[in-house]
């Protein structure tokens, strides 16, 4: 805790010049002491595409499974050492993983990982642009909604003069665009790579910091004035070259870097609350499956993802007790495959849940089977649990804001015990 | 007792302009005055002013000029692009003459087999059967090595004064080497050079040198990097801006993504045969082109998608890939080519829009095809679509009449009006103009000139609700950016990374819905450090390949005014 602190003072105060403090930067300094002043964590992964569910987390012990897709199923689970790389990793007798997910099954055996399947959105949209914005939004059916969930799950400011207390990065979207999950009345930021987050030139950031304050514009104002307090923040950790920890491997990828981002601030202490990452090209309608399981694009992407967060588990260690992740994509695919040896647009899907303070290691949510009159519409897995069940649990028991009403208006989560 | 009447006076009237200035619906009855209506037309149907525009437009008059923009042909086209587009020669090539002028390894390899035959330009089959050789080179590169060290390697090319001068010399002296040598020799160089000695030598050669840097980078990569820097040279330079406008915005709606297996070869006749013709013609035109397209076909699958009583096909493995219905393009046609999300159709309108559409296929995808209808493939039978019967036994009519059905449906003529106002006047713009464009829109068949003419003509358009309230998209911040300062743009890839930076890459938008059209979504953190930066180097005259004269003593800050708040909106 020590080495942490000492860095904080020393980087963080001394760059941003002790005069100039944020006051919320030198009351953090004054009060935290220890692991249990430590801010909690949640960050959300989106699988842009919509992510076939029925491929990642497999159902083996489904007959109608293996019916449905002739050509594109993944095969039972093996002890035959040369098929195992193509079989699912079991996990419960009844459901097992990809195999390209094989970096995420000791996560599962030391319960840090929980899986919540026919999870996602009410809503029957197989749109992906309408399901994306309702899951982002948190209210699923309704358009006029300006606000991301995550946003309105940022813990209330202390006070009214709370502002200057609060970290400027508190709620970070890794990327170009600020991610529409993390939109709304409480400021956030979106950060395309740390080390660029920067104005090169120090005399021309100072006018442009005045220029921005003075700009009539109210959006252009506030994005001004969040961008130049986070500007400076970040320029204490730019300085230090980012080692991961316990030997994590992220891959060498647009999303093994956002990862990497998001450890590299979580650990230095910078007041992260909230943190937003996606994956995209999960729209797999053709050729989702190779010659084999573990070929072909669905496999490619997944050992990507998987690697991902099995290196962010491995690099956070004990700090993982503090954060929870929480992945979500916007509908499933269908239960059949179609004449492509790809699925279309489905309904219900699987969560991830991972996280040191996770009951991990089973598989939440009521399995609604696939027989033809089980399924939705006659097509598509149906849907058992909302994925508000699951956010709203871990906003309301992790991240410790019990106004559930204002993050998901018009409705009340259930929770299911994953924290 | 009077002042305090007076008092309340004022801070009603005070109230009242509040109220007034604030009211959005109210700020779009309130017209800009005279002066800002050159501003506003150069802001919005351009590119961004370029110093003497709003001079030039006020000359000829604004109501011409706005008729000339929309008729792009009766505009001489720039002499400075069209040199500058002269060395790009894929895209004046066909889908099919780019995969043989621009092979992928794939490709190579076939040729080296003997199953696709070399371009038929010698210089041209030179450079590839270059390729070959190197591919050859590879697969026997286990050997011994030579003893008298690699007869390639530069030391072995060129003299020592003229190695020396490559790597060391002033750029002039490193395009001499270059011209001294024979021709038949420089292509071996290029080879031998190192990725560093490359770029430095790229700066400063001519742009048939360039050229041949290019291919010996990879030949396919070409293709993409002659789209992407072009579509900003057009955008900086061309005289029909209204018209650059305009293919920007319908390939973003119809779009496409570039690096999608064919679509790489698909995409450059995509944007000019397909979409530039018919930017302001019928849009029932446009929608059929974009249908039949095989870019569009193969992006969004429909070209694999099969009735169910389709004829087997012949091999076993053709069988596998060939089996049955794809939903993609029958829903994203609903969705968000015509009638928008909330316009009235269900998922069994979907699945019927699909089946129509079966037998809509492309001949040989892979090499650059052309759209065909395969009546084998075509599921016969009776469809319902948006409660119009198409009977059975119907072939590439079937699709035809959807097309009819959804591209004179009112809710496409909303929405694709809403749509234009949104680019061209607000984020939210107001409905009465909307209603007004879309009625034009049913009346004139979709004419989208008529459409525009509408909107033109509109109060709202010349209102302050209008004026200079949106922000900027990346690709309109960096164009118009290096138009405000009169950039001379040499070679574009950088200024095609920077729109990449800041989260547009050109032609590789993945999802089907293309970009936001509203300003706002543009704006965040990430995206204002990056136009800062961009701002400042553009100005210092830092970013590569483009020339900006700097006239102020203090360069550093002369990006000042291009990453200030007001230069990102227009």
């Amino acid at each position: 805790m020590n080495t942490r602190r000492v860095f904080l003072r020393n980087s963080a105060l001394a760059m941003v010049g002790a005069g100039a403090a944020p006051l919320w930067l030198t009351r953090a300094l004054a009060s935290s002491d220890g692991p249990a002043q430590r801010k909690k964590v949640l960050v959300a992964i989106f699988q842009r595409g919509a992510a076939d569910g029925l491929n990642i987390v497999v159902p083996h012990g489904e007959k109608a499974y293996y019916e449905l897709r002739p050509t594109i199923h993944i095969p039972r689970p093996t002890s035959n050492g040369d098929r195992q790389a193509d079989a699912a990793i079991d996990l419960d007798g009844f459901f097992g993983l990809h195999p390209s997910l094989a970096p995420l099954k000791p996560l599962f055996e030391r319960k840090h990982l929980a899986i919540v399947d026919a999870a996602g959105s009410p809503d029957p949209t197989r749109s992906h642009f309408d399901a994306q914005d309702y899951m982002e939004s948190g209210t699923p059916g309704r358009k006029a909604t300006d606000s991301g969930w995550m946003n309105r799950a940022l813990p209330a400011a202390p006070g009214p003069h709370a502002q200057g207390q609060l970290s400027p990065v508190r709620a970070v979207s890794l990327g170009p665009t600020l991610a529409r999950t993390l939109c709304g009345a409480a400021p956030a930021i979106a950060v395309q790579s740390i080390a660029g987050f920067q104005v090169r030139n120090a005399q021309a950031a100072e006018q442009f910091e005045r220029m921005y304050a003075a700009s009539p514009d109210p959006v252009l104002q506030a994005t001004g004035r969040e961008t130049f307090e986070a500007v400076k923040l970040l320029q204490s950790i730019q300085r230090q070259s980012y080692t991961p920890a316990g030997g994590a491997q992220y891959p060498r990828s647009p999303f093994g870097d956002k990862l990497r981002q998001i450890a590299q601030l979580i650990k230095s202490d910078v007041g992260v609350e909230m943190a937003f990452a996606d994956i995209g090209q999960w729209d797999h309608h053709v050729n989702e499956v190779g010659a084999r399981a573990s070929e072909g694009q669905l496999a490619n992407l997944l050992r990507d993802y998987g690697q991902a967060l099995s290196a962010f588990w491995a690099d956070l260690g004990d700090r993982m007790s503090d954060v929870v992740v929480a992945t979500m994509s916007e509908f499933g695919r269908t239960a059949h495959e179609n004449g492509d040896r790809g699925t279309d647009h489905g309904h219900a899907n699987c969560m991830f849940v991972m996280g040191g303070g996770v009951k991990g290691g089973n598989v939440y949510g009521k399995w609604p089977g696939l027989e033809k009159e089980q399924l939705h519409e006659g097509r598509d897995l149906a849907l058992t649990t909302d994925f508000r069940d699951v956010l709203g649990e871990l906003v309301a028991r992790h991240t410790g804001n019990p106004m559930l009403k204002g993050v998901f208006p018009g409705y009340e989560p259930k929770f299911l015990g994953l924290v | 007792m009077r002042n305090t009447a007076l008092i309340a006076l004022a801070a009603a009237v005070c109230l009242g302009i509040y109220a007034d200035t604030n009211d959005p619906a109210r700020r779009f009855t309130r017209e800009i005055p005279k002066r800002q209506r050159v501003q506003q037309a150069l802001n919005r149907l351009t590119f961004g002013p370029r110093p003497g525009d709003a001079e030039a437009v006020g000359a000829m008059g604004l109501k011409k000029w706005l008729d000339v923009q929309l008729h792009p042909e009766r505009i001489a086209e720039n002499p400075v692009l069209e040199a500058k587009l002269k060395t790009m020669d894929s895209l004046r090539m066909s889908g099919e003459q780019l995969v043989r002028n621009y092979p992928s390894p794939e490709v190579v390899r076939l040729m080296m087999n003997g199953q696709m035959p070399y371009p038929s330009d010698p210089d041209r089959r030179m450079m590839i059967q270059r390729l070959v050789a190197q591919e050859e080179r590879k697969k026997g590169q286990d050997g011994p090595p030579n003893p008298l060290g690699d007869p390639r390697a530069l030391s072995n090319l060129l003299t020592p004064q003229q190695l020396q001068a490559l790597r060391t010399g002033a750029p002039r002296e490193r395009v001499a080497v270059f011209d001294a040598l024979p021709a038949g020799k420089r292509d071996d160089v290029i080879e031998a050079m190192p990725a560093p000695l490359r770029q430095a030598l790229f700066a400063a050669a001519p742009p048939e040198l360039r050229r041949r840097l290019e291919m010996a980078a990879g030949p396919a990569q070409v293709v993409a990097r002659d789209l992407t820097e072009s579509k900003i040279l057009r955008a900086v330079y061309s005289n029909r801006q209204l018209d650059e406008v305009m293919v920007d915005f319908w390939f973003n709606h119809f779009n496409v993504y570039l690096d999608k297996g064919a679509d790489r070869y698909l995409v450059t006749e995509y944007e000019r045969d397909t979409i530039r013709p018919r930017v302001f013609g019928k849009f029932r035109d446009l929608l059929e082109a974009t249908a039949k397209s095989p870019a569009m076909l193969f992006y969004l699958d429909n070209w694999q998608s099969v009735g169910p009583n389709a004829a087997p096909a012949r091999s076993a493995a053709a069988q596998r890939q060939r089996r049955g219905l794809n939903e993609n393009y029958g829903r994203e046609l609903l969705e968000l080519h015509t009638l928008g999300v909330d316009g009235g159709y269900t998922q069994k309108d979907v699945t019927e829009v699909a089946r129509c559409f079966t037998g809509w296929t492309i001949d040989q995808p892979q090499r650059g095809g052309r759209f065909t209808f395969n009546p084998k493939l075509h599921d016969g039978g009776e469809k319902v679509v948006l409660g119009v019967r198409i009977p059975s036994g119907g072939g590439i009519q079937d699709g035809e009449m959807v097309l009819d059905i959804v591209a004179r449906h009112p809710s496409t003529a909303h929405f694709i009006s809403r749509k234009l106002a949104m680019r061209f006047v607000a984020d939210d713009p107001p409905e009465p103009l909307v209603a007004r464009m879309a009625r034009t829109f049913s009346k004139t068949d979709g004419d989208i000139r008529a459409v525009l003419q509408t909107m033109l003509d509109s109060r709202e358009f010349w209102s302050e609700g209008a004026y200079r309230t949106k922000v900027k998209s990346p690709l309109e911040m960096v164009a118009s950016a290096v138009r405000a300062v009169n950039g001379d743009v040499d070679f574009a890839a950088p200024l095609v990374n920077q729109v990449t930076q800041l989260g547009q890459p050109l032609y590789r938008k993945v999802e089907p819905t293309g970009y936001s059209n509203s300003g706002r979504e543009w704006l965040n953190s990430a995206g204002l450090v990056a136009r800062m930066n961009f701002a400042l180097q553009l100005a210092a005259n830092q970013v590569p390949g483009v020339k900006v004269a700097v006239d102020k003593p203090d360069a550093a800050l002369a990006g000042i005014p291009l990453g200030s708040p007001e230069f990102q909106k227009h």
